[in-house]
């Protein structure tokens, strides 16, 4: 059976994408970022997953305004990146497992997720930079990745509560899946920022610092915000914490912080870095 | 009233993305580098084949972002028209906060502390 062994939560800033192809990661700009990243790597070295399920929001490339999904999941064997118009360096393609998606997909929709299915998606650097950041060198990624889109960008945006319980619902059909997988779960993007308005540059700390704290113990307390509480306290940008929720939601199992970055800021964004432990209840028996 | 409840922050809401359309459609399109030389090459042309209202038009001339807001553009589609001139987050938080680059991520670092 397929087992979960824990989640990352990162931010997805597109100038890191840009910072990557300078090789600026020992800057003083970048290095309390790119250094939050040693610990990443070790532990997924240690625990050396197949597959990759990734929360995270298009940003327009696969998706536009004519036709915006809720909640989308990729089921290709392949995502490819392209341009995105904001000069980050096209990255090259990820690969995918699309039995494994579509046993995703007829597990959410069992459980009343009616999610699009994508079976063409585009992936943008809200999934290829937390997989350079997680596997850097430019290599080829040696995990699977499943993508799960959920809208941060058109309100009204799915609540907090709804991401986790779509996380929770993922969780589940990952754990059902009969090949014996070591998978993790990424939720990208993130914490508070706002980029538009005259409230552009907006950062709380606070409310990140709770944020992650809740994340592990207690997903709930973020759950009761509603999506506008959520962009006064972390920035309208900031609600792609909507991905972390759904991350943190898959994680079923005895969940402990491993490793925790926070610097400010990257770009105009409060930048995070969270490693999460998931200890399932069958491998608690087993130990 | 929905739009004002956060002060400086326009939630990009049903009433945003029906009037910010043609804007934010143009905007798709430089997802393209050939499209992004065509807007170069003649802006007014490339507008007009999207169609933009007056008032996006005169938003966009001004290179105004608190314009293009106020005439429905979304600013992750804003931000592929501001990258075709040079122009980064940092460069338009700038413009909108009425500040110099060097003060805004000067803000950006002071809320770290």
């Amino acid at each position: 059976m397929a087992r979960i062994i824990g989640g990352v939560g990162t931010t997805h800033v597109p100038s890191i994408g840009k910072a990557i192809a300078e090789h600026k990661e020992k800057d003083p700009y970048w290095s309390p970022f790119f250094d939050g990243f040693h610990y990443v790597h070790q532990w997924l070295a240690r625990t050396k997953p197949d597959i990759a399920v990734v929360f995270y929001n298009d940003h327009g490339l696969n998706f536009f305004l004519d036709k915006l999904p809720t909640f989308a999941v990729g089921a290709a064997d392949e995502y490819r990146n392209e341009d995105e118009g904001w000069g980050i360096p096209v990255s090259r393609a990820l690969k995918g497992d699309a039995a494994f998606s579509w046993h995703l997909i007829n597990g959410l929709v069992a459980d009343e997720f009616d999610v699009t299915m994508c079976q063409e998606m585009l992936v943008d650097h809200a999934v290829t930079i937390p997989m350079a950041l997680m596997w850097p060198g430019g290599g080829i990624c040696p995990v699977k990745i499943i993508p799960i889109s959920i809208n941060t960008v058109q309100h009204p945006l799915p609540s907090v509560s709804r991401c986790l319980k779509l996380g929770r619902s993922v969780g589940r059909a990952i754990e059902s899946y009969q090949q014996d997988l070591r998978v993790m779960v990424v939720g990208t993007g993130g914490l508070s920022h706002q980029l538009d308005g005259e409230r552009a540059g907006f950062i709380n700390k606070e409310f990140d610092k709770f944020c992650m704290d809740k994340l592990v113990s207690d997903p709930e307390a973020i759950a009761r915000y509603s999506i506008t509480q959520l962009v006064e306290e972390s920035g309208a940008q900031g609600v792609e914490l909507l991905n972390w929720v759904a991350m943190r939601g898959a994680l079923t199992g005895r969940v402990s912080e491993l490793h925790r970055n926070y610097h400010i800021p990257i770009s105009n964004t409060a930048a995070a870095t969270m490693v999460l432990e998931n200890q399932a209840a069958a491998q608690r028996k087993a130990a | 009233m929905r739009s004002h409840a956060i002060p400086g922050t326009t939630l990009f809401d049903d009433e945003q993305a029906r009037k910010g359309y043609a804007l934010n459609r143009m905007c798709f399109s430089f997802n393209s580098a050939e499209n992004r030389a065509a807007f170069l090459k003649d802006e007014d042309a490339y507008c007009k084949k999207f169609g933009l209202t007056q008032e996006q038009r005169a938003a966009v001339k001004s290179r105004d972002v608190l314009k293009m807001i106020a005439a429905g553009g979304n600013i992750y589609y804003l931000a592929k028209l501001a990258g075709i001139f040079g122009l980064n987050v940092q460069d338009i938080g700038a413009q909108q906060t009425h500040m110099s680059v060097d003060a805004f991520k000067d803000k950006l670092v002071a809320a770290g502390r």
